[in-house]
């Protein structure tokens, strides 16, 4: 007995010093030798800490034991959980088969092991249309190698962007600089403003990344109990991460002078445009998440189970989310009624383009038509909405991050209020917005610049099943409407298009993931487009988010600007 | 009075007479344009379109051409210009992509001439041709141009740039079929109007967008373009490939420029963001702006000479919703507030001086030290003949060099490389400091190093022959006298011996001058004053005399008595050094061994000299037991370390301040550690010494220090085989799909430390590389080139 007291004591010591060996960041390495050491000395931690809390199981333990078994099983099974994330996404083949073979190993042993929860990184896009991890090409392999090694994880929003890998290797580029290159803002600073900015959409998914990026960063774990534990000059911020996220049209130079001229507190120049970059960087990523319907990573909380898995085959969880249901529902869509619906509404669009495209000359209308037409379609956009109103209260972990849960773009357009055109003319992003952004904070103006041309050009000229298709009017269309909705007027469009080009259900899509994200549901995603692509709707949110980032952008720039005037 | 100042320039007959002033407008203008009488002007805005008379008090509204009541988007210009022919005609671009002919002409409130709604996205720039009256060409966001003739309907031809939006189309001045255009990708295309199918010529000419364009009023060939990489350059267009002759870097992007009438070199420019000014640069002068106009307190967004002879008058419309009319002559010229002296040191103490040449040439008549031991260079700029040129500077280069040898500053590189800094206890370091500092030469040094150690570390451990022999043989200047029940007076004591060692360091410099050798006192100067060669003479009859003195004093007495010692020579009073120093118990043995050991050991402290002239000092046993904390001294450390730091001996401070660490950081300030920090990591470098001053920048507790190298620390690398920017990976190229860095030797990939030879450029494993080189100076890759590896 007292041996065996003995042992155990030393065992706990050696798991004491085993906590700080765990390193993952060995496996991010390039050089498979590095990976297979890193892996090895993970291995030897979990199976220590296995044959530990084994033994403890074994020798029954007095109760004040079983808080620190508690304790150290709730390590265990994070490791186990980030165990099983690598053993499913790291895009190196040696780490994945490692990683699994550890968890057989541990499940051997007689500790429960966890599984995935639902299916694939999109809860809207079946897991079979998306490319699997191991099977990607070259190209795509050093995106994901590239990726990892960043942030030592592949997160669902990298697996589901990389329908379209051009857009996001520069994606990937310009939030690597923005997280983790030089830059005038704190590391921790920079994962805090994330944490903030996709709070305000509710976003669990990317306040549950960045919380765990900002504590690896070093910051401070008060802080994340609420904007008020933060410091000052990063309360000050919230104001502008408010206004910015739901009304950016109500910037105004006072803004940005309440925070420049805050004494202690205050903000210089450059770290603002940085922090307005990173505020409307992960603003828009909030509607990709959303508008992809993007599931929690797998080593994060929801993403995993340690239950065994039910008779049915599925938990509760799919069913909610309905991720199930989505081969039933494709066939039961498609096969029916709605599959001559939907073929024809491809048809109508096309058709319609064509006409677009060739009477454009022929019926020119007058400039009273033009500019009304705008207003119509501005104030339109404002009494689009989802009739289902379900009031989704936020979880808690996140409503903390920031105050006054009810501002939102919703009020405003409930009472119709006036949204002042902002002419791109006068003030643009190419022209305007870049040479402020690069000179406040250098190459970020360039990484920028490039992501918005490659998701405004991206095109594979198909639609749907067809091919050859000069899609540009209707991304156009898509881009303007967008930028209508936040009173951005181009005096060369016409907003007539629009009308004819984005039908309701589109427009629903559209508004709601732009500007109440959180409001997104899967009977939205499925009933836009219905012929289309999955690959097509990802490349649909791509240009929503990267017009959301550029009109964000320009209010607050168009306002730092005034202020330097 | 200058502002109001008039001008008259007699061009052919017609003069041009104003001054310097403006209006206002009633909103932002988008464009001018001059017409070309150059009586008049027009202003094109989003929401204003007028001609203004200039005269030549003011401007005077002559016509608004925004008539009826319904505000229509062909009314909101981005683009105006009028055409050089004929004074009735104009044509405007709007942001709807409608291009709009005006002829002044008719008879109605209504000047609207023709109306093209040919291009789908805005027109940003429309131009007429210089000769031709019916011609007019536009360039759109839609990337095509048109070029319309005005007795027609429609455009006469369509030029598809086959890339991004056209931002600018001029017209060749001198070329009749010739026209440039440039893109938002950065293209600049030149197309002959004859032919629409396909362009001349095509280069990038900007990283970005290039926003403008002008053609040379006189110079057949000569295009420049402007930026947004904030970038003005000018082309030569004749030879077969367009060739940069220029480069103009401004401070924003570059949103219009024009060339300056009458003078060959000249272009006005303005920018589209954040800066407000108008800049004239002589384009061979290319970082001084020749003139420089403030007028504007938004950004300028139109600028037009107003007649193309005169160089003098300069209008411009900004979006503060003001027209300028600007006068050369009362422009600020930042050249004349420009210092265009500079002078630097050189890493072995050579000065470099680089002065206007009229200045110098002035100056060198009497300058007293020439043909003295240091020898100025003279350099002299030379001037290309073919071009006089009476604006731009030219400025003479002198150099100073330092006597060879005598500013060597091996003892610098030495010590750097030598010193242990971390990684040891303290009074390991400080004993290996130490014994650098005296093998180097620099008794005074070591001393420091052996008293830090006493004060620092328990007495017990003090090696008795290190104690020895550093004070043994003492420092030359320093005559180490100590009185050890004296404590309280050390801080005192210490300020004077700085104060002696600066006075000193005066002193020294003084007879420098009086020599006339030298005009630098440099950092190695003042450690010869610390060193011990020169002055010895003076210094060490002074010893002798105090020792006479000194010698039969109690220890009570010698603190107060000492003011009297007075260097006679150097006429201002000399106090001993004091050092704090419990010294061994092998020292009283040593003592026992020299000839001039008094009695009076029992008082604890004595002045021992030692061979010929050096002073020294001892403590019994018995004070071990009333040792001071160290903290007692730290003030007096942190003394010691600025004096060491205002010799110039940074390095001293530096490493004193690193070994002792928190012992002492907390009693000196932020920003000196800073400060020292910075220097002596700057010298370092200078010197090369990249290991050290790494070691340095890691040790140092300060954040702003060690921040340093944390930034940029990112390597970028070409692929050796496609010259393409490997992004992924160091070793591998994505484009060629081969590994680009493989070790001569081994033929392995390098994946760490590569050395390669800046000759044949082949390289390997650093240990490979080092250990074939030993065996043979031949390159590895069997190339046949000789490498070296130092």
């Amino acid at each position: 007995m007292l041996k065996s007291e003995d042992w155990k004591g030393k065992t706990l010591i050696v798991m004491a010093e085993g906590e700080n060996e765990v390193r993952w960041d060995g496996l991010c390495s390039r050089d498979s030798s590095t990976r297979e050491s890193a892996l090895e000395t993970i291995r030897q931690i979990v199976l220590r800490k296995t044959e530990c809390l084994r033994s403890v199981k074994e020798t029954t333990c007095r109760p004040s034991d079983e808080l620190s078994n508690a304790v150290s099983l709730d390590e265990l099974n994070k490791l186990l959980a980030h165990l099983l994330m690598l053993s499913k996404r790291c895009p190196f083949k040696d780490v994945r088969e490692k990683s699994e073979f550890i968890l057989k190993n541990v499940q051997e042993l007689g500790i429960r092991i966890p599984r995935p929860l639902g299916h694939g990184p999109s809860r809207y896009i079946p897991e079979k249309e998306i490319l699997q991890v191991g099977s990607e090409d070259a190209q795509m392999h050093a995106l994901f190698a590239d990726s990892f090694a960043a942030l030592g994880r592949l997160d669902n929003i990298t697996l589901v962007m990389v329908f379209h890998p051009q857009y996001l290797e520069s994606f990937l580029k310009t939030q690597h600089y923005l997280l983790q290159m030089d830059g005038p803002l704190p590391l921790h600073y920079r994962h805090y403003i994330g944490i903030m900015a996709a709070a305000r959409h509710q976003c669990s998914y990317l306040v549950n990344l960045h919380v765990n990026d900002f504590l690896h960063v070093g910051g401070d774990p008060k802080w994340l109990n609420g904007l008020e534990n933060a410091p000052q000059k990063l309360q000050n911020l919230g104001e502008l991460n408010k206004v910015l996220a739901h009304r950016p049209w109500l910037i105004t130079k006072e803004h940005i002078e309440r925070l420049l001229k805050a004494e202690e507190h205050s903000w210089s120049l450059a770290e603002l445009v940085h922090a307005v970059v990173l505020l409307t960087h992960y603003h828009s990523l909030a509607s990709f998440t959303f508008g992809c319907g993007i599931s929690p990573e797998i080593h994060c909380d929801g993403g995993h189970t340690f239950r065994p898995p039910s008779v049915s085959n599925y938990c509760i969880c799919d069913i909610t989310n309905g991720n199930h249901t989505v081969d039933e529902m494709q066939v039961s869509s498609a096969g029916n009624i709605s599959v001559s619906d939907s073929v024809f509404e491809v048809e109508a669009l096309m058709e319609k383009m064509r006409q677009l495209q060739e009477c454009r000359d022929e019926e020119e209308a007058s400039q009273e038509e033009m500019a009304s037409r705008f207003e119509i379609e501005k104030r339109e956009s404002m009494f689009v909405f989802s009739s289902d109103d379900d009031e989704g209260t936020p979880a808690r972990d996140i409503s903390r991050h920031f105050e006054d849960t009810s501002y939102g773009y919703k009020d405003f357009s409930r009472h119709g209020m006036h949204v002042p055109t902002f002419r791109v003319q006068d003030y643009c992003w190419e022209d305007h917005g870049y040479s402020l952004v690069n000179r406040l904070y250098p190459d970020v103006g360039q990484l920028i610049d490039e992501k918005f041309h490659i998701a405004y050009n991206l095109t594979y000229n198909t639609m749907a099943m067809h091919k050859d298709v000069d899609t540009s009017m209707l991304r156009r269309a898509i881009w303007n409407y967008i930028h209508c909705m936040f009173g951005i007027r181009y005096d060369d469009y016409d907003y007539g298009e629009i009308n004819q080009l984005l039908d309701r259900s589109f427009k629903v899509y559209i508004k709601t993931v732009v500007c109440t994200p959180e409001k997104v549901t899967k009977r939205m995603y499925d009933s836009f487009w219905r012929q289309f692509k999955h690959s097509e709707k990802v490349h649909v949110n791509l240009l929503l988010i990267e017009a959301r980032m550029q009109a964000e952008l320009l209010y607050a720039l168009r306002a730092i600007t005034r202020y330097m005037t | 009075m200058e502002k109001m100042s008039r001008v008259t320039t007699a061009l052919g007959g017609n003069a041009l007479t104003g001054r310097t002033m403006h209006c206002h407008l009633d909103a932002p203008a988008n464009a001018i344009s001059v017409c070309r009488d150059a009586a008049q002007v027009v202003v094109a805005g989003r929401s204003i379109f007028k001609i203004f008379a200039i005269e030549e008090e003011q401007f005077v509204e002559k016509l608004n051409l925004r008539v009826g009541r319904k505000p229509s988007l062909n009314l909101s210009c981005a683009d105006v210009v009028w055409h050089q022919m004929d004074e009735n005609l104009l044509a405007t671009a709007a942001t709807n992509g409608v291009v709009v002919t005006w002829n002044l002409g008719r008879p109605s409130r209504n000047k609207q001439d023709q109306l093209f709604t040919e291009h789908k996205r805005t027109v940003n720039k429309v131009c007429f041709h210089p000769t031709e009256a019916h011609v007019l060409l536009s360039g759109s966001q839609d990337g095509f141009m048109k070029c319309f003739d005005l007795r027609r309907k429609d455009s006469v031809s369509t030029f598809s740039g086959q890339s991004e939006s056209v931002r600018d189309v001029q017209f060749s001045i001198r070329d009749y079929f010739t026209f440039a255009s440039t893109f938002e990708n950065g293209n600049v295309q030149l197309w002959d109007i004859r032919r629409p199918d396909r362009c001349e010529r095509m280069f990038t000419a900007h990283n970005g967008p290039v926003f403008c364009c002008d053609w040379h009023p006189e110079d057949r060939g000569w295009l420049a373009t402007g930026g947004r990489d904030k970038m003005v350059k000018v082309w030569d267009m004749t030879t077969h490939r367009a060739k940069e002759m220029h480069c103009v870097q401004t401070i924003a992007s570059v949103a219009r420029v024009k060339w300056r009438p009458e003078c060959r070199h000249h272009l006005a420019t303005c920018s589209m963001m954040v800066d407000h000014n108008i800049y004239v640069w002589d384009v061979r002068r290319p970082f001084v702006p020749a003139a420089m106009f403030e007028e504007h307190r938004d950004v300028t967004t139109g600028i037009a000479w107003r007649h193309p002879h005169d160089p003098s008058f300069l209008l411009s419309g900004s979006k503060d919703s003001t027209l300028c009319q600007h006068l050369f002559r009362d422009a600020s010229q930042p050249v004349e507030r420009a210092n265009p002296e500079g002078l630097c040191y050189g890493l072995f103490g050579d000065l470099a001086f680089a002065a206007k040449e009229s200045l110098v040439a002035a100056e060198s008549g009497r300058k007293p030290y020439t043909g003295d031991r240091r020898h100025p260079i003279f350099f002299k700029r030379k001037l290309d003949p073919a071009e006089p040129f009476s604006g731009l500077a030219s400025s003479a280069l002198n150099v100073f060099e330092i006597e060879p040898g005598g500013g060597s500053m091996n003892w610098f590189v030495d010590t750097a490389e030598r010193y242990a800094l971390a990684g040891r206890p303290l009074a390991e370091l400080c004993d290996h400091n130490a014994k650098v500092a005296r093998e180097l030469g620099r008794n005074q040094v070591a001393q420091t190093w052996t008293m830090l150690r006493i004060i620092y570390c328990s007495p017990g451990l003090v090696p008795s022959a290190n104690l020895n022999h550093s004070v043994g043989k003492g420092s030359s200047c320093g005559l180490p006298l100590m009185n050890s029940f004296n404590l309280k007076d050390m801080a005192p004591g210490l300020g004077s011996e700085t104060r002696l060692d600066r006075s000193k360091g005066d002193t020294r410099s003084d007879t420098v001058l009086l020599d006339s050798s030298a005009t630098l006192i440099t950092n190695e100067d003042n450690e010869e004053t610390e060193g011990s060669d020169v002055p010895t003479d003076y210094l060490l009859g002074d010893v002798e005399g105090e020792e006479d003195e000194l010698y039969p004093l109690d220890p009570e007495h010698a603190h107060p008595e000492e003011p009297e010692y007075v260097l006679p020579q150097e006429a201002f009073p000399l106090r001993h050094e004091i050092v704090d120093t419990p010294s061994g118990p092998e020292h009283l043995q040593d003592k026992a061994d020299s000839p001039h050991v008094s009695g009076n050991e029992a008082d604890a402290a004595s002045l021992v000299p030692v061979d010929s002239s050096f002073s020294l000092l001892s403590i019994s046993h018995a004070l071990y037991d009333s040792r001071l904390p160290p903290d007692f001294f730290s003030v007096l450390v942190c003394d010691m370390l600025r004096f060491y730091a205002e010799q110039g001996d940074v390095q001293m401070a530096v490493s004193v301040l690193i070994v002792l660490g928190e012992r002492v950081r907390k009693d000196i300030d932020e920003q000196t550690q800073e400060h020292w920090y910075t220097s002596y990591i700057d010298l370092l470098q200078r010197f090369r010494l990249w290991n050290v001053s790494n070691e340095v920048v890691k040790l140092s507790t300060s954040q702003a220090v060690s921040c340093l190298n944390q930034a940029s620390t990112t390597l970028h690398v070409n692929c050796s085989h496609c010259k393409r920017p490997m992004s992924t990976r160091g070793w591998v190229c994505d484009r060629c799909h081969r590994c680009a860095s493989m070790c001569a030797v081994c033929h392995h990939v390098v994946k760490g430390l590569f050395v390669w030879c800046q000759g044949c450029s082949h390289g390997g494993h650093l240990q490979h590389i080092m250990k074939w080189l030993e065996g043979s100076s031949h390159c590895p890759a069997g190339c046949g080139h000789l490498c070296e590896y130092s």
